[in-house]
């Protein structure tokens, strides 16, 4: 019932919020506010309660809370929500980031501000069904749900671009979404035909016997649709346009959330439900995840847009994720994990800077800024500890996890790893060169601006808590999550070695022919 | 004949006297309500007399009706359509004409004849349907004698309808010439083999397939779509939309699905490739369109081909796709229409995408309502679309239709870009020195919309009570 819950607080809120908008037109912020710091509230009434018999006793099961309910019989879909460490990592970040969100379009949004508190509220619901579901209906249901509401986010709050934006966002998060679908209807049938089961269910998908061919099929269609998420190199267009013209609030959510459906999306089901085409795939994978992370990087130097150049940063970032994920041993996957979380608050900060930056002085061309560490101390301040995050300084929550995937990586293979820790050097590039022409360097014009305010420094504080929390003291994060990965390795494991037996036989069967 | 098979006959004989009781009534009085109340009230009866003739199923009257079950469903789909027509019709049609009340009449013996459509099992009995329905559309179309735009789609439905009923005599004449058969059954069964094809056999397959691809506007026989729904009368064209196409579908569905037509590869390829070519260009054409009514009537087109990946699975389940299909497309088609039918005035139907720039300040229910609907449309959880499509798919990767479905899934993401440039203009900023003339809307008009959102979210939501229904209606043995 507690998933219910915190699926149902914000769709309820945010109803409540539209509604509310009649009354007071701060009333929707307050609603929201609280109903977010609600669904917080339970998430860490779980980490409390729940958290340390599953850590003292791995034998329990995988599932610290299991709810399932009939829904379409008829096509064996049913309300399956389960939280294991890692949902309960990523829905622990999303009502945090949530809360971050809704404090940033304080004085952003002064138009339609119910409408825009009921987008915002169901794109985190659908985030938290995302983290929730295993039923693979469901799942898709609420990966379909996000995407409404922040297309309203971007096309009607947005920059000057935003139709354009939105539109590219929506066409390509909904081509990948829909292969994905046919891929989930495969995976369907193929398992209903060997055992006569027609089931939505992933605990039961789980292990489907695929041929390599099949399993390379099926899993092409979720691996798409993930990397669009992610993004991975070849299907990022769309980000920088989305971040760069949504509001504030929505590229928050965007870098801060919406990417790590897609890392979820890996974790959870491309490798467990095929993970012999998951090892096979997994040198590209990485492969790709190294092109990221430096054409990410290279990206990012060329802006001259604030927001555009931190969405690069997200493409690059993002890249380790991937890496860590196809590196597929438990060092790597943790460090992935560790680096999805610190990203989510690190870029979610970095955005919430461009928004102030850009209310204040109504440009994001970094061209024209300059010298204005005099004007807003305090904002340049907070400006510097996330730059320094993002290009992955030691006692930030990012060195851990790219410290981790690297680390976990090598062993995987060490010339990508090499390659892509070449990445922390194109980091440290764009990152100084980020605080040199915003905060330093020569002012260009006489900047008079209000610094940050207590709003605005109440959310910084809270970030920089955060991101050097999990920076010094990574163990909460990594022994929640380090059971779901433990397993998830197990499971690849499982799938690696038949297979290298078989090979083995076949070759033995070889020599054995030659003598 | 004996009296179980007038029970049965109950719902065609309530319609066919309601015709000649709303003529009737017409000439005693010319009243505009009191005629669209009677003809609300003959649907009522009709509806009613569905459940006295449910008893009789499966019930075979003369060789040219049959009445089951699977004929039940369709006719309550078509009635209720039909009221939901009547609805919108009324607010329509008071605004600005007088002497209206034929309209309900030539709407009756519309209703009328798809009922006979659905019901046929005969060529006699089939043609006889899609005439009385193809006739009542013509006089329907081109019913506001006042704009020379409604005449102009009246007269090409006319002539390519005809035309296309043309073809379809001809080739059951040649079919029977072939088989000296005229019962759909036999002929249906006849075509899924391949190897007793006959040259005058496929010549008549051939001849009534295009009749049929021009009823359910298929392409290549897609051109007539977009000038008539830009033409009629707002209510009409969603009438065309539902009720005509569903009922020439549900004929297609009782006949092929039953026979397995699949084992013959050439009649189904010529699906397929109908099919595939349907919701390319349906949903491309559609991209280059201002006029809404047109972007309807070429998301029509795709979703025609939509529903033929599904029939194109076979077997009872897709006729249970198919209908499930059918009935969130009807909902979503009414909403659509509804919200242009009380959007037009008496100058013309307002069906110019710019009639919609802003329309979310100036009036947020009918806006929410649109939105809705075209989400639907474009297939977005939480609608009944989102669902439909899902089985739609569902079906044709049960069959393993793979090329078919990932055209579908694809050629949908192209939908999506009209769908979404309409919902982006409802909420633009409004244009200011735009004319916004703030009529109330119909009471009765925006009580059907409220009630079409709801049965749309209610799909959408927890569709497995209309599931069951629909597997109750049409399980196997149909």
């Amino acid at each position: 019932m507690t998933l219910i819950l915190l699926i149902a607080i914000p769709l309820i809120g945010g109803i409540l919020s539209w509604l509310s908008a009649r009354i007071h037109p701060r009333a929707p912020f307050w609603i929201s506010l609280t109903a977010l710091s609600a669904d917080l509230v339970l998430a860490i009434s779980i980490w409390t309660n729940r958290l340390p018999t599953l850590i003292s006793d791995r034998l329990q099961g995988q599932w610290i809370i299991d709810f399932r309910h009939a829904w379409i019989p008829q096509l064996g879909i049913g309300i399956h929500l389960a939280l294991d460490g890692l949902s309960l990592i990523l829905v622990t970040l999303t009502a945090f980031i949530g809360i971050v969100a809704v404090v940033s379009s304080w004085s952003e949004i002064r138009e339609r501000i119910g409408f825009f508190h009921v987008n915002l509220m169901f794109i985190i619901a659908g985030i938290l069904g995302v983290f929730l579901s295993l039923d693979l209906f469901l799942f898709y249901f609420f990966w379909e749900l996000m995407l409404v509401p922040m297309y309203f986010l971007i096309s009607i709050w947005g920059h000057e671009n935003r139709v354009y934006a939105s539109m590219k966002f929506f066409i390509f998060t909904q081509a990948g979404g829909l292969l994905m679908l046919v891929s989930i209807l495969g995976l369907y049938f193929t398992h209903g035909r060997s055992t006569g089961i027609y089931t939505f269910d992933y605990l039961q998908l789980l292990g489907t016997a695929l041929s390599t061919q099949e399993g390379l099929w099926l899993m092409a269609g979720f691996a798409v649709a993930f990397a669009v998420k992610l993004p991975a190199v070849p299907f990022h267009p769309w980000l920088a346009d989305a971040h760069t013209e949504a509001p504030t609030a929505g590229s928050i959510i965007l870098a801060g959330l919406l990417l790590k459906t897609g890392a979820y999306g890996f974790l959870r089901f491309v490798l467990p439900l095929f993970p012999e085409a998951s090892s096979i795939i997994a040198l590209p994978a990485m492969i790709v995840g190294t092109v990221s992370i430096l054409y990410g990087a290279a990206l990012a130097f060329a802006q001259t847009d604030f927001k555009r150049m931190i969405a690069y940063t997200s493409v690059s970032r993002m890249g380790f994720v991937l890496l860590g994920i196809f590196a597929m041993n438990e060092l790597a996957l943790q460090g992935a994990v560790m680096q999805i979380v610190a990203h989510g608050i690190s870029t979610g900060m970095l955005f919430f800077i461009a928004g102030a930056l850009q209310e204040r002085i109504h440009t994001r061309d970094m061209s024209i800024m300059g010298g204005m560490w005099s004007t807003a101390p305090r904002m340049g301040a907070v400006a510097l500890i996330f730059a320094a995050a993002s290009l992955g300084l030691p006692g930030m929550g990012n060195f851990v996890g790219e410290f981790l995937v690297l680390l976990g990586s090598w062993q995987a293979n060490a010339v990508t790893t090499v390659i892509a820790g070449t990445g922390l050097i194109g980091a440290t590039a764009y990152a100084v060169w980020m605080m040199h022409t915003t905060f330093f360097s020569v002012a260009k014009s006489e900047w008079k601006f209000p610094d940050f305010s207590v709003r605005e420094m109440a959310v910084a504080a809270v970030m920089i808590a955060a991101i050097v929390a999990t920076g010094l003291y990574p163990q909460p994060v990594l022994d929640a999550s380090a059971d779901s990965m433990h397993r998830l390795q197990k499971i690849i494991q499982g799938a690696q070695y038949p297979a290298d037996r078989a090979d083995q036989k076949a070759a033995s069967a070889v020599t054995e022919g030659n003598r | 004949m004996i009296s179980n098979d007038f029970i049965a006959l109950l719902p065609l004989i309530v319609m066919a006297s309601a015709s000649v009781g709303v003529m009737l009534g017409i000439a005693a009085s010319r009243s505009h309500g009191f005629t669209a109340s009677l003809a609300l009230f003959s649907i009522y009866l009709a509806i009613l007399s569905l459940v006295i003739a449910y008893s009789e199923v499966p019930r075979q009257v003369t060789p040219l009706i049959v009445i089951d079950k699977f004929a039940i469903l369709y006719m309550a789909l078509i009635l209720l359509s039909g009221a939901a027509v009547i609805i919108l019709s009324f607010g329509y049609l008071s605004k600005h004409y007088v002497a209206c009340e034929e309209y309900y009449l030539l709407l009756l013996l519309a209703m009328l004849g798809s009922m006979v459509l659905v019901c046929s099992s005969h060529f006699a009995s089939f043609f006889l349907g899609l005439e009385l329905l193809s006739i009542s559309l013509y006089a329907l179309i081109a019913y506001p004698k006042s704009r020379i735009k409604h005449i102009e789609a009246g007269m090409k439905y006319l002539v390519l309808a005809a035309v296309s009923s043309a073809f379809l005599l001809f080739g059951m004449a040649l079919i029977y010439a072939d088989s000296g058969a005229m019962t759909l059954s036999v002929i249906a069964s006849k075509a899924s083999h391949d190897a007793r094809y006959t040259l005058p056999f496929i010549a008549g397959l051939t001849l009534m397939i295009v009749g049929i691809g021009f009823k359910l506007a298929l392409v290549p026989f897609h051109m007539w779509t977009p000038d008539v729904y830009e033409g009629a009368p707002a209510p009409v064209a969603a009438f065309i939309a539902t009720v005509s196409k569903g009922a020439v579908f549900a004929i297609l569905l009782r006949y092929f699905t039953q026979t397995d037509f699949l084992k013959s590869d050439s009649l189904f390829l010529v699906f397929a490739f109908i099919t595939f070519v349907s919701m390319i260009a349906g949903n491309i054409l559609a991209l280059f369109q201002n006029n809404i009514k047109r972007v309807l009537a070429y998301s029509s087109i795709a979703h025609m081909g939509y529903l033929l990946v599904a029939f194109l699975s076979g077997g009872a389940f897709s006729a249970q796709v198919v209908t499930f299909y059918l009935v969130t497309y009807f909902v979503t088609t009414f909403g659509a229409f509804g919200v242009i039918t009380l959007l037009s005035d008496n100058e013309r139907d307002a069906d110019d995408i710019d009639d919609y720039r802003g329309m979310s300040s100036r009036r947020p229910f009918l806006a929410a309502v649109f939105t809705a609907m075209l989400f639907s449309l474009a297939g977005i959880p939480l609608t009944a679309g989102f669902i439909g499509k899902f089985y739609l798919i569902t079906a044709g990767a049960s069959s393993g239709l793979w090329v078919l479905v990932v055209t579908l899934a694809l050629s949908s993401v192209i939908g999506l870009f009209y769908y979404l440039r309409i919902i982006f203009s409802l909420y633009a900023r409004p244009v200011p020195e735009q004319p916004s003339p703030m009529r109330g809307i119909s009471l009765a008009g925006g009580m059907l919309l409220a009630v079409l959102l709801m049965l749309l979210l209610w799909i959408g939501v927890y569709p497995a009570p209309l599931m069951d229904g629909i597997r109750l209606m049409i399980g196997v043995g149909g």
